[in-house]
């Protein structure tokens, strides 16, 4: 195939841009946040992301301090100091006296006011207004500059959202989820897998057409019943309705038909002659399946596992149906979404709170890649 | 928050244990009933039967009672919702489907999920084939593709966060840090609100799916490319046939029931989007769609469950020829050995 196409050089250089341009649209959306979590939160709002390595530059009013503090020398009335009250590291390239005209002068220009009185403000922030006459009024020169300040980029933001928005306590609610309603599944679904592979029995049939059938039933089907369900029996037993071993069961049960479907395709095509040769050893179908045909599926195990793991942990609409919002039950995916609503304009911490919330899929996703592949190509046929 | 992470793991042990436990117990516990080994003649033969016809049932039982539960009855019991009242006790007959005919935010929402139905299938698709063939030439093809497959591995609701930063709107003049309107600026055009355009804004929301599912599109046709066999192609060069024509009379025609697979998959996938919509504009500005909308009702004004269930039943219903074509499918597979 490679050689059928693209022969010439125009040809392969073509195909070589052309993926460069689809690696480049499909990565930039992630390296942005990526970026942003990383870049100080004045920045963010500042200039674009992908201005965040060159010097980011703001226009900004600032008001010098009350003529109060002025004091004569040699006939003449100063006011000194620095406009940056807290030494920041930022540089002002101009400034100017009306909002109009904001960077009217260079810095280290002296602008005049008019009867004499004269402000410098320099590079640094450190002015020098003069007047000849004492300077009146309770509030202090108004001014306007532009200032530039070095990039800078930080680990603040992930500090304020691990510990003090609440991403550190989801982050342990999702793993409390996630593991469980991953490992459940797996021994239920083993064991049917494997009866439906290997087992004569009757209603076989009907019952592998009716878990393909389930496998796209949309969960929207399941949410009513089970809510209610799950409000009848906490009523009933005088227990919380929305609890953790709810999430697990549901997500098992969520999970179930795609778990047995895979792993028993993968079960059904391991040879006949190793199960026969068992059998006539005197092997039972529990002996069977432990010994032999549980460590042969180890491959799907892990696809299936792998599977179950991204689709529990990226899931919004179970956790928010059969979970609290209360900060012991508030999943990761669930927090983002309420940050999104309380801190809209937030970028600092919703790119850091977004990029918590990836960084496990990712991690999962790259390491175990194979597998993830292997499982999406037998199971393709699950809505998810 | 301790006492929580014991009680996870607590459950995990409890949990396989308790499956090993059922399992193993179960089974020996058929042995001791209907002891096959140690017993004479016709009575050890009669046992095993017995044990033949008890043993898958034994296996297959955890996993039907809970499909049960979470599935199968949920299923009939949303059907029976979708005829009642609010709180599902008043039978009400086709009242739900009429209101929701005649609503106009329902209407909103069809319109808008075929909307999607119609673009992200195909575009999915046909921008996994492009990949697919392209990264397949060249040498870096592989960490090409694993980029372009790891969005399927975020969260829609992380996702809807990337791009409602790239969608991120200021005040025309201002500095953009939104990419989309700074590109937007740079051009000389002026910045929009793009997720609050009427009709505009469903595509915006699509690009996400796409970007999410387009991956996932690529490794399942890359597998197919990949399975063509070689003569078949060198067969067509021989004949004089340009890529193009390789492309489509050739490799295309033999791919094409992996293509219906992918294009199905996210059809089903399409129909039940909810998080992006939820988190994006929450069917805002003309934005809702199917799935969002029946979350708005569980929850709306206490709850409407009869509407709720309806609108799951008309999703569900979409569903439907695609799960008969599912099983047919496996059938004739299972026929054919």
């Amino acid at each position: 195939m490679a050689n059928a196409t693209g022969k010439s050089f125009l040809g392969r250089f073509g195909v070589h841009i052309a993926v460069l341009v689809f690696v480049t649209i499909w990565t930039i959306p992630t390296l942005g946040i990526l970026v942003s979590s990383l870049r100080d939160k004045d920045q963010i709002i500042a200039s674009g992301w992908w201005n965040a390595f060159s010097s980011s530059s703001q226009t900004e009013a600032g008001r010098l301090p009350p003529p109060t503090a002025q004091v004569e020398k040699d006939g003449k009335f100063v006011l000194e100091g620095n406009i940056f009250e807290g030494g920041e590291a930022r540089r002002i390239s101009a400034f100017g006296l009306k909002s109009a005209a904001p960077t009217e002068f260079e810095a280290g220009a002296v602008a005049d006011l008019g009867d004499g009185v004269s402000l410098q403000l320099n590079e640094d922030g450190s002015f020098v207004m003069t007047s000849p006459v004492e300077m009146e009024g309770k509030r202090g020169q108004r001014v306007y500059y532009e200032s530039s300040a070095p990039p800078r980029f930080t680990t603040e933001n992930y500090e304020t959202v691990m510990f003090s928005e609440g991403i550190g306590r989801s982050f342990v609610n999702s793993l409390t989820v996630t593991v469980p309603a991953t490992v459940i599944p797996i021994m239920i679904a083993a064991f049917a897998a494997y009866a439906l592979a290997w087992m004569r029995f009757p209603g076989r049939a009907l019952i592998i057409a009716v878990i393909i059938g389930l496998l796209v039933v949309p969960l929207q089907m399941a949410l009513i019943p089970l809510l209610q369900l799950y409000n009848g029996v906490a009523m009933f037993f005088g227990v919380p309705s929305k609890t953790y071993l709810g999430i697990w069961l549901a997500h098992t049960g969520f999970g179930l038909p795609f778990a047995i479907y895979l792993l028993r395709s993968y079960m059904a095509g391991l040879p006949r002659e190793l199960m026969e040769s068992a059998r006539i050893d005197g092997a039972s179908d529990f002996e069977i399946f432990i010994k032999i045909v549980l460590p042969l599926s180890f491959p799907v195990l892990a696809s299936f596992a792998i599977f179950q793991f991204l689709w529990v942990w990226n899931d919004l609409l179970v956790a928010i149906v059969f979970l609290g919002s209360g900060s012991d039950q508030l999943v990761l995916t669930g927090k983002l979404n309420a940050l999104l609503g309380s801190r809209g304009g937030d970028w600092e911490i919703l790119t850091t709170s977004a990029f918590i919330t990836i960084i496990v899929p990712l991690i999962v996703f790259f390491s175990l890649q194979r597998y993830f592949v292997r499982g999406l190509l037998a199971g393709s046929v699950k809505g998810g | 928050m301790a006492a929580q992470i014991l009680s996870a793991i607590i459950t995990i042990i409890v949990g396989v244990g308790g499956a090993v436990a059922y399992f193993w117990g179960a089974n020996r516990l058929l042995d001791l009933i209907f002891p096959s080994r140690g017993v004479a003649g016709t009575a050890a033969i009669d046992n095993l039967r017995r044990q033949g016809l008890i043993r898958p049932w034994l296996f297959i039982g955890p996993a039907l009672i809970i499909l049960t539960v979470y599935l199968i009855y949920p299923v009939v019991q949303t059907l029976w919702l979708s005829f009642h009242g609010r709180n599902g006790e008043d039978f009400v007959g086709f009242a739900n489907y009429t209101w929701a005919f005649g609503d106009r935010e329902f209407r909103n929402s069809i319109f808008n999920n075929l909307l999607w139905l119609a673009v992200v299938p195909a575009a999915c698709t046909f921008l996994g084939l492009v990949i697919a063939v392209l990264t397949d030439k060249i040498w870096w093809g592989t960490i090409a593709k694993s980029l372009i497959f790891l969005p399927l591995a975020i969260s829609f609701v992380g996702a809807s966060v990337i791009w409602k930063f790239i969608y991120e709107y200021k005040g025309d003049g201002q500095t953009q840090i939104g990419l989309l309107n700074a590109i937007v600026q740079f051009l000389g055009g002026s910045p929009q609100v793009w997720i609050s355009l009427p009709f505009w804004n469903n595509f915006f929301l699509m690009v996400i799916l796409i970007w999410i599912q387009t991956g996932f599109a690529m490794v399942i046709l890359s597998a197919a490319l990949r399975g063509i066999p070689e003569e078949t192609i060198e067969a067509a060069v021989i004949d004089g046939a340009n890529p193009f024509q390789i492309f489509w009379k050739i490799m295309i025609p033999q791919i094409w029931g992996t293509i219906a697979v992918v294009w199905t998959t996210i059809t089903i996938l399409v129909l039940k989007v909810f998080d992006i919509v939820l988190t994006m504009t929450n069917g805002q500005w003309n934005s809702q769609v199917l799935a969002n909308l029946m979350f708005d009702w569980m929850f709306r004004g206490g709850g409407d469950f009869g509407r709720g269930a309806t609108i799951a039943i008309i999703i569900m219903l979409a569903v439907l020829p695609i799960m008969v074509w599912n099983i047919r499918q496996a059938n004739r597979e299972s026929g054919d050995h």
